[in-house]
């Protein structure tokens, strides 16, 4: 039933900031989302923070919840104790705007970094022909909402800014495997993976897996078999003697 | 004169969900310079929340399917008040649509030939949509923010820079349309991120910024859904059409109340679900309306059979038109059978194995286990109506998606005239793609025909610039501070409970008048805090919107005293034929900031001849005047 609640909130924008507390009501079966609201509606009507759907459709309200990256709206309260101190903060590893809201531009950028997706030439609309079981392994990818919480914990941009530039992040290294996957995409993405999405700094910790909101397996499904594309063609010794007798461009 | 940021594109595209997005394309590949505009981040808009999927008659899991079918159900759907000439160009183009998206990188479901699959929902006659589990709306999105990403790399290519003649505007609220002489000129908002301003110099504004739904309490609609594409049509001067038929959702989550609203998928039904009131019965065999007499099972063992055998028996009446599940949960619940929390029983474990039921409804699964703590595959779950869509919007060319004032273009939930009184589940996502890709060509034809672009004066700028911040000043005249989270809470509550799902003229007039009352309230909002994203200063803003539509609903609700659709008036139960024909149409009637609103009665262009013979007249006369069939061939017969 409805109790008070102890949430501690960080406020502030890119040149300062505190962690803040507050009493706020909470009702039975509501998310963290409805207690910020709350804040807003009653005590801090300038409390900065993005959502959408409210639903774990969007991947608006991506934050961190005593530490941890989670959606908002998707964070019931009835997984804490009642006593127990809830800490919000914005997604660290993105410059914070203003209170909860992050600069999550780098993402988009990386996005564009990928070829888009290269049908058979002469392919018309309506003619595609493909079959369930081939494309699940897509769609499973295609679940993706760009909550951007994988990216958030990835350990290689969290604490190391420097890597972004060569580093496109899980999400979008999940989309290179998704397009590599998709079985009408005649691109060939093996090579660009390592060299320019930066597949290499990987170590499959799983911590992506772990915090997304989709329970899409990141790393077992995407990475490594992206990762065994790229050492199928790369560390192979045959396929290495071939490429050297041969003198192909493959590699 | 004001600080703002100034940039120039032929086309301005507001809102970045499906209608917007397809109309981005469309433009693009024309040649033009486009923005989008958008009032959360690229890739998050509404259409992500379309679970069902995208009715189109491609006919790959019945042959019998054809866009005449397909015109048919939209028709009947919609108690034949739907701008005819939108629904037969949905019909016909809604194929060739989905089919593009393939081509753009989208992975449907596959049927067992390697074709599209296509489900079964409420009021088509065969299986009919395109889905991708249950995120068919997050696939569409997903795919044409791609397909957009793809045409800014081809940019990349032939000028060294992404953005070179397609800029996404995200976090961006467009506040106003400015014109020339009676012809758009720009659009002028603010980012949220900075509250800084920005001024859009160009001669066509298509719109595509959804519904209306964040002026109901309970409703699937998100923040963004708070009219802004049909009120800055109607500042400018454009007519909105059908503003009192409102679609409430038949599925909704009713438990627990911080979740009150969010959507369950009418894919349920249609997989199998089927709805059941307290004591057990499936109820919806005592809530086949005439009009649809001999077109439903009725009976459980015929109903269940459908699903495997479609040709010797009819459909389950779970899946009826929205409109008229809604009402039925609607009296079920009144007499008293009602689930523990106030809703009914929707049932898809006993029917499906569990497996199936993870494999076809993902995120029903998710969504319930994670936000209600309900197994799916093992209970039912409790639903209830929720206020979900808007037939009415902006009054349009169906060719072109013209509005009435040059240089307005409208797609998707803001454009009015499509669905008529009520929508068809899997509708939205095609007209999306139908209207989208037609506003547009609409709008970048009308850019090459035009010779000198219109401009914008520095005194609009000015003027613009000042209602924006009016919030942040306060009342000048000595008005008591309002907060316009009070005043949004109040109008929702209004809206909800005496314009909602059942209507009276009593009830009507009392939202009105409360209406009235917060009309003379807003202009008191008093925001806290400075410009950069401040939630309080942007609802404020919104605000003025939400109250506009809400005015146009609640009036033309008042005026239609007939029963129709999404419009329920308890003092008036039936269809009336002579209501049949006549549009109302809602214009503003001054230039305030928050402007009066007239309704007016309009008939419509009959329907083409070749289009009424696609029915039998017996069904006809249900709806039509004995006039207005004089010419059909049964009759001259």
């Amino acid at each position: 039933m409805a109790y008070s609640a102890k949430l501690r909130v960080w406020r502030g924008d890119a040149t300062s900031g505190e962690l803040q507390d507050f009493e706020v009501e909470a009702e039975e079966g509501e998310v963290v989302l409805d207690l910020i609201h709350r804040l807003q509606a009653t005590q801090t009507p300038d409390l900065a923070v993005r959502w959408n759907c409210k639903a774990g459709k969007c991947g608006s309200c991506s934050a961190e919840v005593n530490g941890r990256p989670r959606l908002l709206c998707m964070t019931r309260m009835s997984i804490f104790g009642e006593d127990e101190v809830i800490t919000v903060t914005p997604m660290r590893a993105f410059p914070v705007i203003r209170d909860l809201v992050p600069d999550v531009s780098y993402n988009y950028e990386k996005a564009r970094e990928i070829p888009s997706f290269t049908p058979p030439e002469g392919l018309e609309p309506g003619e595609y022909r493909m079959q369930q079981v081939d494309v699940e392994r897509s769609q499973e990818f295609r679940k993706c909402i760009e909550c951007f919480l994988c990216q958030d914990t990835c350990h290689v941009i969290r604490d190391h800014e420097e890597n972004k530039e060569s580093f496109a992040g899980p999400r979008f290294l999940m989309r290179v495997a998704e397009l590599e996957m998709h079985p009408l995409d005649v691109a060939d993405r093996v090579g660009d993976a390592q060299d320019v999405h930066g597949l290499g700094y990987c170590n499959i910790t799983k911590c992506c897996t772990e915090v997304c909101p989709e329970g899409i397996r990141i790393t077992d499904n995407a990475l490594i078999p992206m990762k065994e594309r790229v050492a199928d063609r790369r560390y192979d010794p045959i396929v290495w003697l071939g490429n050297k007798i041969f003198k192909r461009n493959g590699a | 004169m004001t600080e703002v940021e100034r940039h120039n594109y032929d086309v301005v595209v507001i809102g970045a969900g499906g209608a917007g997005l397809r109309a981005v394309i469309e433009a693009r590949q024309r040649g033009l310079s486009v923005a989008v505009v958008c009032k959360s981040l690229f890739g998050k808009a509404h259409t992500v929340m379309a679970e069902g999927g995208c009715a189109a008659s491609m006919g790959n899991a019945n042959s019998h399917d054809n866009w005449q079918v397909h015109f048919r159900d939209t028709m009947r759907g919609g108690k034949f008040l739907n701008n005819w000439r939108m629904a037969e160009l949905h019909a016909k183009e809604a194929p060739d649509r989905v089919w593009e998206l393939e081509s753009y990188g989208a992975l449907f479901d596959r049927t067992d030939d390697g074709r599209i699959s296509q489900r079964n929902f409420g009021g088509h006659t065969y299986p009919r949509l395109a889905h991708v589990g249950d995120r068919t709306g997050l696939e569409l999105i997903r795919t044409m923010q791609q397909k957009i990403v793809s045409l800014q790399q081809e940019d990349y290519q032939h000028y060294g820079d992404y953005e070179a003649k397609l800029r996404v505007f995200a976090e961006c609220t467009v506040t106003e349309l400015l014109k020339e002489d009676g012809r758009i000129a720009g659009a002028f908002g603010y980012w949220r991120e900075s509250g800084r301003f920005v001024l859009f110099e160009t001669p066509a504004v298509v719109l595509a910024t959804g519904g209306i739904g964040k002026s109901f309490k309970v409703t699937s609609n998100s923040w963004e859904y708070t009219g802004d594409g049909h009120a800055l049509a109607l500042r400018a001067g454009a007519g909105l059409i059908n503003m009192e038929f409102v679609q409430f959702h038949p599925t909704g989550m009713v438990w627990p109340p911080s979740v009150k609203g969010i959507l369950v998928t009418e894919g349920v039904r249609g997989d199998g679900g089927v709805l059941k009131n307290a004591e057990g019965e499936r109820f919806m065999f005592r809530y086949i309306p005439d009009v649809f007499k001999g077109q439903y099972a009725d009976s459980e063992e015929e109903a269940d059979r459908w699903y495997s055998d479609q040709e010797g028996n009819r459909r389950t009446p779970d899946l009826l038109p929205r409109d008229e599940v809604a009402r039925a949960i609607n009296t079920e619940v009144k007499e008293g059978r009602a689930s523990p929390h106030g809703g009914m029983f929707l049932d898809i474990a006993s029917r499906l194995p569990t497996e199936e039921i993870r494999k076809r409804l993902p995120s029903m699964y998710h969504q319930f286990r994670e936000l209600a703590d309900v197994d799916i595959t093992a209970e039912s779950m409790e639903v209830g109506p929720t206020c979900h869509y808007v037939m009415g919007g902006i009054e349009v060319d169906p060719d072109t998606a013209a509005a009435t004032v040059p240089g307005i273009f409208a797609a998707g939930e803001c454009s009015g005239g499509m669905h008529g009184s009520n929508r068809l589940g899997g509708n939205s996502l095609s007209d999306l793609l139908v209207f989208g890709r037609r506003a547009g060509l609409g709008a970048a034809e009308y850019v090459e025909s035009l010779g000198a672009r219109p401009s914008v004066s520095d005194a609009d700028i000015t003027a613009a610039a000042k209602q924006a911040l009016a919030p942040f000043d306060g009342p000048d005249d000595g008005a008591i501070e309002e907060n316009p989270y009070t005043l949004h809470t109040e109008l929702q509550q209004t809206m909800n409970q005496l314009v909602g799902i059942i209507r009276t003229s009593d009830e009507i007039t009392k939202a009105l008048d409360k209406l009235a009352e917060i009309r003379s309230r807003i202009r008191g909002v008093t925001v806290e805090g400075h410009r950069q994203y401040n939630p309080g200063w942007h609802l404020a803003v919104d605000l003025r919107n939400m109250l506009l539509v809400s005015e146009c609903v609640a009036r033309a609700a008042l005026r239609r005293t007939e029963s129709r659709g999404g419009h329920t008036r308890d003092d008036y139960p039936q269809l009336d034929a002579q209501w049949r024909n006549r549009l109302l149409v809602c214009a503003a009637t001054d230039e305030q900031p928050v402007p009066g609103v007239g309704v007016e009665a309009k008939e419509q262009l009959p329907i083409r001849g070749d289009l009424l013979e696609l029915f039998e007249l017996s069904e006809l006369e249900k709806y039509y005047t004995e006039d207005e069939l004089a010419a059909h061939p049964e009759r001259t017969a």
